[in-house]
């Protein structure tokens, strides 16, 4: 029986929980799974991924794939993908992932369908739901021929221990050098164990109630307290009155998230920003407006100042975890 | 130096969206130029400034209505534009169709650089730029957040948004760029620029016009609203303290994440 190819990413010699993750879920849907795990000194990592269901890993190694490269990925992947010969290729909808999935896709010749929360088998075919309109609202989505190649937002599905074959395999793979015309010429990221908002398990975001970027201080501080799947958001207003990084904003014009728990300090809760974050599993809001949107999708409203609530929560939890 | 710019016209982000089948409700609708596509048009249009020469194109797929979108980037100060209106092409595309007709468009067009909006804030799906690429066989660089062209315009050296952080990458041109937000600050467009924008000459094709026959390769087959989430519990106490309190005991003991 035919099967799902799974592209498996790896940052900082880790691969990434997202990988993981439709590793396990492409098990659930049946049929072989095989993975392409592209890196340079990535060959010891394929094991683990036979832990979550894979059948076969497929490893592409060497120095040439120290940096992702989406020319040089693809090429490799390709070739990987005409050996298996999949049905559904799959993959996380991280930062690379987007700019990955729909070249691969491309240079098969079929569609992708981007940014998946939950999949379904109807026969032959895999059934993908995702948000459209930032999550205002969510279209059901079928390619319309083989492979079905799909990109599924982080945290969308949990991972599980089911064993696979997982026998590993050096994938013979050639570069066309040639048609590698974009070069990285230097990368800065920064010094911060922080997951990415699309990826995080818990967000703690701030808006316009927040004052000023001062005061991030202590979101931060109380994001530190839940552990490293944790992070910091920011409203629009936020963003736009400078006081954080484009890279932090959540809604429409910015990062669609859905963390386990959103906590929205100070954020009154524009038609925009709900969109963003309202498939997080539990959102907590604070602000002392009562009138505030927000309250309208917060399972767990505190109507007070925030100035005062943070402070006192972030003991209280110091307090809790002994 | 030339560029051509890949335009959407999208329901404003204020929109209510409501369901319908397989697509949504049209009617009531403010239809504005998708948000990123402004960054988009707005650097086509410093880049030009910068060389004091070439042109800058405008290419949307859309219905009737688009030529609103497109007469805003005329304004804005792009030369001249392609609309392919064909309602029934345009109903069925998805991001592979959408790209197909753009490349048919784009191939008979002078350019160094192609535009876009890293997505369309309509159906988010972030794929266009790098299939219009694929068929066009240049490479492409997503999430731009600065762009530079060598003077010989041979190559750009732009910076993107990856995760975490930023890479710096040069790309030799022409080749297709889709910009994030933070590229620039978009310009309105001016009095003199709207008036300008309505003799500004827009060539109208369909996909037959173009030579597109290419079929969807994913089809939406149901949208559907999100659950109502119900307001939840207003957690009560006579102060912040006392909350703050509640608060975590319901986070350690209810959500169970601390």
């Amino acid at each position: 029986m035919a099967g799902t190819l799974i592209y498996a990413e790896v940052q900082k010699g880790e691969i990434k929980k997202g990988s993981f993750e439709v590793t396990s879920k492409a098990k659930e849907l049946g049929g072989d799974v095989a993975v392409c795990l592209i890196g340079s000194g990535v060959e010891g990592l394929a094991s683990q991924l036979a832990k979550y269901g894979a059948d076969k890993v497929y490893v592409v190694d060497g120095p040439e794939y120290e940096n992702y490269v989406t020319e040089a990925y693809v090429q490799a992947f390709k070739q990987v993908a005409d050996t298996v010969s999949p049905t559904v290729i799959l993959a996380s909808a991280t930062a690379q992932g987007k700019d990955f999935v729909p070249a691969v896709a491309a240079r098969l010749g079929v569609g992708a369908i981007s940014d998946c929360v939950d999949l379904k088998k109807e026969g032959d075919k895999v059934v993908a739901k995702r948000p459209v309109y930032a999550g205002k609202a969510y279209a059901m989505i079928e390619a319309v021929a083989d492979p079905q190649v799909i990109a599924v937002r982080p945290n969308s599905f949990a991972v599980k221990e089911v064993a696979g074959a997982g026998a590993v395999e050096k994938a013979a793979v050639s570069l066309d050098a040639s048609k590698i015309k974009a070069v990285v010429k230097s990368i800065e990221v920064a010094q911060t164990d922080e997951p990415d908002q699309t990826e995080a398990e818990i967000i703690v975001s701030g808006g316009r109630g927040m004052k000023g970027p001062e005061n991030f201080k202590m979101l931060e501080d109380l994001a530190k307290l839940f552990g490293p799947t944790a992070t910091t958001g920011a409203s629009r207003a936020a963003v736009d009155a400078g006081w954080r990084e484009h890279s932090y904003q959540v809604g429409q014009t910015g990062k669609t998230v859905s963390p386990n728990l959103y906590i929205a300090c100070g954020i009154s809760g524009a038609i925009q920003h709900l969109a963003g974050m309202g498939t997080s599993k539990v959102i907590v809001a604070i602000n002392k407006d009562a009138e505030a949107p927000i309250f309208q999708k917060a399972d767990y409203g505190v109507v007070d100042d925030l100035f005062n609530v943070v402070p006192a929560l972030i003991s209280e939890i110091q307090n809790v975890k002994g | 130096m030339n560029t051509v710019v890949c335009i959407k016209q999208v329901p404003d982000t204020e929109t209510l969206i409501k369901v319908q089948g397989a697509g949504i409700v049209t009617e009531g609708i403010k239809w504005v130029m998708n948000p990123y596509d402004e960054f988009a048009v707005e650097e086509a249009l410093q880049q030009k400034e910068k060389m004091k020469a070439g042109a800058v194109t405008i290419v949307s797929l859309g219905p009737d209505r688009a030529i609103e979108a497109i007469r805003t980037g005329l304004a804005m100060g792009a030369d001249t534009a392609v609309h392919i209106n064909d309602a029934a092409y345009y109903d069925k595309a998805d991001p592979y169709a959408t790209a197909a007709a753009l490349a048919a468009a784009v191939k008979g067009l002078q350019y160094d650089a192609i535009f876009l909006g890293k997505q369309a804030i309509d159906d988010d799906a972030a794929q266009v730029p790098a299939i219009l690429a694929e068929m066009l066989g240049i490479p492409a660089v997503t999430m731009v957040v600065k762009f530079e062209v060598a003077a010989d315009k041979s190559t750009a050296t732009v910076t993107r948004e990856i995760e975490g952080g930023q890479a710096v990458v040069e790309v030799p041109l022409p080749a297709v760029f889709s910009a994030q937000k933070g590229l620039n600050e978009p310009r309105y467009a001016s009095l003199p620029g709207i008036m300008k924008a309505k003799k500004k000459p827009v060539d109208v094709k369909t996909a037959a016009d173009l030579g597109v026959s290419e079929g969807p390769k994913t089809v939406v087959k149901e949208m559907t609203l999100p659950p109502a989430r119900q307001a939840g519990k207003v957690i009560a106490g006579d102060d912040a303290a006392a909350k703050a309190k509640e608060l975590a005991r319901i986070l350690h003991e209810e959500v169970k994440i601390v």
